[in-house]
Formats: C-alpha cells, structure tokens, sequence
C-alpha cells in the first residue's frame, strides 16, 4: 500500500464531541492519528483541529468527506507536507552533569537553534521547534548526556492557500440569505 | 368559572410567550413540527414528559409498543411511508440502549427520525447513576447528529436544529438526549423553525455543468442503464425518473431500498440488482456502456466483486451524499445533487433514444430466468407450498395497492423479487443493516402511517420471534397489520449458506417453533395455518379481508433456496441460477 503522511486542517464550531466524531471515522478504517492538535481560529468562535495521518491518497479523500459531513464541521482541508507550513515543538530535560561537558550547549544553541528554558543543578530543560526530524536531530544528540524526559507537541499547521475560512464563512452566510423561507420537507 | 390551575396558565401568558416546563416545551415543538404520532415506551427519567402527554393526547397520538427497539422500527416504517419525521420516545439508560439497533438501522437506510432519550438528572451524570448511559457517546456513530439539552430554555433550539437536520440533505437518525431537570424546569417558550446552519448546507448549487456532461454521454450511449435507489424516493424524483427512462429509452434497475421507485410492470423496467437479484440487470451491468446511478450507494450486495463490476461502463452518479461518490467504484463523472433537482434539468437535455437492441438483451434474460426460476417458485408443479408463491399470490391479490413489509432474509428477497410495486414508497424494509425483527413492529408503524392501505407483512418464522412481543401492540390499539409467517423451521438465509458453503452443516439454523395460532389466540389476534396448496388462496384471501389484524402461518418448502444468487466475491456477471 502506498501510504504518506497528510495533514488535515478541520474548521468546526466551539461543539462539544467533535473530536470524539473525528476519531470514530479514523478507527472505522483503521488510520492511526499521528498527532493532534486543537485551538480557536482566527475566527472567533471556530476551532482548528490540526491532525496528522499517515495513509493512501484515495482513503484520505474518504475520511475527509466523512469529516465534512459532521453537521458542525465548516470545512476541512487536506494537505501534503510540502503544501503547508507547520512546525511542531519538543522540551527535553536532560541531566545537568551530562551537558556540561564540551561545547555541547553551544551546538545545542547554535546548530538546533534550541532555547534553554530552566538550569536547575540536577537538570535543564531545553526547548526545540521544528520539524519532526530535526527535533528527532537533537534527541540523539543529547540522549548520551541521559535524557529524563521528551515531550513533542502535535504538529501546528498554515496553509499556503489565498482563499481563507473567512471567505468561506461569508460564502456560507450568503446561501443563508439567499435561502427562501421553510426547507422542503422529506418528500 | 376556571381552575386554579388554568388561571395560573393565563397568568403566566405574558408578552406573547408563555413560561412552560421543559417537558411540555418537548411536546410543544412537536405540534409546532406537524407530528402527530409518537412511539415510546416510558420509565424514570422521562416521566414528566409522558405526564405533560396526557394533556396533549388529541395532538399527539402516543403508541406503547412493548419494546423500545419496536419502538424504534414502527417509528421508522411511519417515516417511510408518510415521508414525515419518525418520532421515538425512550427513558435513559437501557431505554436508551434499547433503540440502538433502531437507529442503527435507520441511519444505513437514510430515514428521517428524532429520538428523544431522558437522561438522569445533571448533577448525577457521569457518576454512574442509576440508569445512566453515555447515549450521546454509545449513539454517536449511528446518528447523522446528536445532542444532550441540560437546561430548558435549550429545548426550543436543539429541537429545531434536530428536526431540520434529520429531514434535509441526506436525511436520517438525530437524538436528543434531555436530563430529568431540564424538563421540570420553567422556560418561556417561544419557537421558530430552523432552516439554516452556517456548518451544515442541504441545498448545494446545481451541477448544471455536469449535468450537460451527462446528457452528452447518455446521448451516445449504445447501451446505458439506470441504477435507481432509495435517493428517487427520498427526494420524490419516480415521475422525473419515469420521464427520463422513457425519453431516453433507458432500462432501470432498482436497488433494494429503491423496489417501488419505478413500476415493476413498466417495459423499461429491468428488476431488481444485487446478491439475489434479477438475471438481466445483474448480468448486464457488466456488458452496459454506461450506468446512470441516480440516489444509490454502490453496496457491496449490489456491486459483489468491486475489481470485476461494471468494467466496460463509464459511470454517472447522482447523488446527494458527497461522501458516498468515488467511496465503492470509482466514477466517471460525479453530480453531487439532489436526485429530482439533476433528472429535471437533465431531462430536457437528452435526446429521445431508442434501444431497442439492448432492450432486447435484457427480455432474453428475462425468459431464461422466468423459465429456470421465476415460474418454478411463484406457479410451482407440485410439492411443498413456495415463498414466491404466497407472495406473488398476495401481489395479484392487492393489485399492487398494498405496503410491503418484510423482515430480513429469504422472506426479504423473496418480496423484493416477486411482490409487484406500482406505488412509490409501498415497501417497507430493512436494507443496509439487514435487522431481524424489524418486519413485525414495521408493519405496526406502516398501518399507523397509512391507515387506508392494506399492509401486509412477510416475516420468517426466526424473525417473528425476535420482536413476537409486539403482537401485544396490535391488540392493544387493534391495528389492522396482515401478518405473514412464511415458515420453513429455519433460520432460512443462513440455512441457505449453510446449504451452498458449508457443506450442509446446519449449525444452529433449525428451530423449534411454538404454536403461533395459539400465540396469536393469547393475543386476540385471528390466525390460521396453512400447509395445503389447495388452501392457500382461500386463506390469504380471509386474512386479507379480515377488517382487523390476522396472522397466517404458512408452512413452506423447508430446504428451499432463494436463487439467482451471486455467490460472496462473485462478479455480477457470475449470478447463478440453478443450484445442485
């Protein structure tokens, strides 16, 4: 199976139980979430849910469509990752002891563009955005030193696209104002 | 001079709204809806709804069944014949749980309905009160929307949201779920329709381009053939769906959910597609040039094998449910639209066909399968009495004008092969999900809806088992249902299997029946067994004039399989028609 990584960008109102609904779509077909990330949007009131899947081309397309027909999805967009812009972002602790050895925290600095947030004498705590594979860079760099503990954030995402949810939220306040009295019953 | 209770009513009548309870508001927004049928079963939870009813019972009409998931059936087959919202009553907790199968059910077969579940008091939830379920989580892959209302002012909205839904774009199952505190409690109610959410559009611009693209294909088409579902009916589209077929002179092949969308006498009608299936629509599927799917899902009982069907045809669909275009097969050209709107625009587009060739494919087809099968079953030589033949008798019998139901397996096929549709809507039955037991309690909600129809139900003897507790609704509101037992002391279908892939190993398939004459004496229902060919006619024409309901167990070939068939993982072109 030709599987590759996508990033799926859904916009949603501020309703409880959307995540639930997005994953009951992706174990269906038995598509693992990579990482996840959820915040308000640029609208207020409109949520982003940020998802990274690794799958076909043609299963993304189907799961995007179940993803659009939850009533309160406003619209969801799939990317490649050469599509978008994202980073993700990763904290180390890492034993004092074993940093202070060589230039190691000048690399750190330097080379992986890393911030050091706390120094306590038993450990530090550094902080690294990226993308998965050069905060993966890092990780082998410091785990001779003892890695305590990593943690990686889900991926954060910017499309490159001109039209953005707002014009789409217009698009749709417009079909409201156009819609003539009561819809059509079932028959 | 007034009560004190009714003068406390006008009392709270202020600035043109009133303060109600929640419960009340429950009921309020229904008579605001149009309904006038309910079908519920009451407990804990929701018991001041079932209160506040008996005020409003010249509104709304409450039937008890004896289960919620009967409930949950007879409201469905209420919603597919009068084409109103399904209305469904049920308390937290197993009540809940009960209508799952329901919902379920309802929600493969795009049927409009609101549950409305009561759920334990809001401060309880989440602690494991005493009956309490999560419905919202349990129902949430089988409902096309769902919501919990904790407090009563929220009722007014939820409900209209829920009832829009349920009935626009691809309609189906939504649930309500309303916590004991939130109907006790007071709101001033007012209410209008919801007929607009900015997350959720019904009405999608007309493919008018697409809809071109189409009418040029069809009009080269050497041999097109339509594949009409439960779409057409759904959207009222059987007179554009007639036109078109005519016009273009264009074969039509229904689905199961789509029997009753053409006239099964028209000469253009194909039969019906899938596992057991007609031979000419099936076979020929694979030798069209084009499909023109119109309001149908490609699935896997109609296509059998994906990577052989349909591969000399490029493939239309019709269909309003974005997510089911390019989900099973792979199309040519998509119109992601409501059925009637696309067959009115596309109408004046083609051009008056003839096919006559192709046609005659088809009727060569028809004689065979008539010749090895059809006549054999339905105007058997001798032997034990045939399912196709009771029901090809009540067919003649009705002239078509009665509604259909059937439960699931054999007896299911068997209508859809052999009862003659002429009205739309006139079958109902339980497609995608395939529920065992749905027949009984359906035919409840078929005759509430269509109290002048005859309705005639045909039920297995396993199947009748599964809901038999509803014969207790019957009597108790007398409803006029014409039940069939067609009874082979099988669970037939999977005897069937058994029989052709199993190596004749009945594992568990043979039942031990009881006597259902004396079940339905118990009931005050009129019954009566027939195990003669000589007596058949007679009796069926008895239970058909029977002015109340009547149960007719016919003892039926045991061992007897419902064929064509397209064997699991055949090609449509492999449907075979004998077997042994």
């Amino acid at each position: 199976m030709n599987t590759q990584e996508f990033t799926i960008s859904l916009f949603s109102e501020d309703h409880i139980g959307i995540m639930n609904q997005i994953t009951i779509i992706l174990t269906r077909r038995q598509i693992n979430i990579e990482s996840i990330t959820a915040s308000e949007s640029a609208v207020k009131g409109v949520q982003i849910l940020t998802l990274v899947v690794r799958t076909t081309p043609e299963m993304v397309q189907k799961v995007v469509k179940q993803m659009q027909k939850i009533v309160e999805v406003l619209k969801v967009f799939v990317h490649t990752s050469d599509e978008i812009i994202y980073q993700e972002l990763a904290l180390y602790k890492v034993r004092t002891t074993g940093l202070m050895s060589g230039n190691l925290i000048d690399r750190i600095v330097r080379d992986h563009n890393a911030r050091i947030l706390e120094v306590h004498p038993e450990f530090m705590v550094i902080e690294r955005t990226g993308h998965k594979s050069q905060i993966n860079d890092l990780l082998h760099l410091l785990e001779p030193c003892g890695v305590l503990q990593f943690v990686r954030s889900g991926r954060v995402a910017i499309t490159r696209q001109v039209k953005e949810l707002n014009a789409y939220l217009e698009e749709m306040d417009q079909a409201n104002r156009q819609r003539p009295g009561d819809p059509e019953s079932f028959n | 001079m007034k009560t004190k209770k009714e003068k406390e009513k006008v009392a709270e009548k202020t600035n043109g709204h009133e303060t109600i309870t929640g419960a009340e508001a429950i009921l309020r927004v229904l008579v605001e809806e149009g309904v006038d049928t309910i079908f519920g079963y009451p407990g804990g939870a929701i018991m001041p709804v079932y209160d506040k009813l008996l005020d409003y019972q010249d509104q709304l009409h409450h039937f008890l069944t004896r289960h919620e998931q009967g409930a949950a059936h007879a409201a469905q087959a209420y919603a597919m014949v009068t084409g109103k919202p399904g209305i469904c009553f049920a308390t937290s907790g197993p009540g809940a749980t009960n209508l799952i199968t329901g919902i379920a059910n309802a929600y493969l077969d795009s049927v409009p309905m609101v549950f409305i579940t009561a759920q334990v008091v809001s401060n309880l939830i989440g602690t494991d009160a005493f009956q309490e379920t999560d419905i919202i989580g349990v129902s949430m892959p089988v409902t096309k929307w769902n919501a919990q209302v904790k407090k009563a002012k929220d009722i007014p909205e939820t409900l209209a949201k829920a009832f829009f839904i349920a009935r626009t774009g691809r309609p189906g199952p939504v649930l309500i779920d309303i916590t004991k505190d939130a109907q006790f409690e007071k709101l001033d109610f007012r209410y209008s329709k919801c007929n607009y959410l900015r997350s959720y559009n019904p009405d999608l611009p007309l493919r008018t381009r697409a809809i071109e693209s189409a009418a040029i294909m069809i009009n080269h088409a050497e041999k097109p053939l339509i594949l009409a579902g439960h779409g057409v009916l759904i959207s009222g589209a059987e007179k554009e769906l007639l036109q078109f077929a005519e016009k273009a002179e264009i074969p039509v092949a229904l689905t199961l959910l789509g029997l009753s969308a053409f006239p099964t006498a028209h000469r253009l009608y194909a039969g019906f597609v899938g596992m057991h299936g007609n031979y000419a629509p099936n076979l020929l599927t694979n030798e069209a040039d084009l499909i023109i799917a119109v309001g149908m899902r490609f699935d896997d009982r109609v296509t059998g094998n994906l990577k052989k069907y349909a591969k000399n045809a490029r493939i239309i669909h019709i269909e309003i449910d974005e997510a089911e275009i390019n989900k099973n097969v792979t199309v040519d050209l998509e119109i992601n639209n409501d059925a009637r709107d696309v067959l009115r625009h596309l109408i004046p587009l083609v051009n008056k066909g003839t096919h006559e060739n192709w046609i005659r494919e088809f009727r060569i087809l028809d004689r065979t399968e008539s010749e090895k099968v059809i006549k054999p079953e339905t105007v058997p030589a001798g032997g034990e009495i045939k399912m196709g033949e009771v029901i090809s008798l009540v067919s003649e019998l009705t002239k078509g004008d009665a509604i259909a139901v059937t439960d699931v397996g054999q007896n299911q096929m068997s209508v859809a092969r052999y009862f003659k549709f002429s009205n739309p809507n006139s079958l109902v039955t339980s497609g995608g999900m395939g529920t065992m037991g749905f027949g009984l309690p359906a035919s409840i909600g078929a005759k509430v809806g269509k109290p002048e129809k005859q309705v005639v139900a045909f039920i297995g003897d396993g199947g009748f088992q599964m809901t038999i507790q509803e014969l207790g609704t019957i009597l108790h509101y007398g409803i006029a249902v014409k039940l069939i037992i067609l009874n082979n002391g099988f669970l037939g279908m999977v005897r069937q299997w058994q029989d052709m892939f199993f190596s004749k190993r009945y594992a568990s398939t043979e039942l031990v029946n009881p006597d259902f004459v004396t079940i339905a004496g118990a009931y005050g229902i009129p019954a009566k067994t027939v195990s003669e060919r000589e007596d058949l006619k007679d009796s069926v024409k008895e239970m058909l004039d029977a002015e109340g309901p009547f149960i007719l167990d016919v003892r039926i070939d045991r061992e007897a399989n419902v064929l064509p068939m397209i064997e699991p993982g055949a090609s449509v072109s492999e449907v075979t028609l004998t077997y042994k």
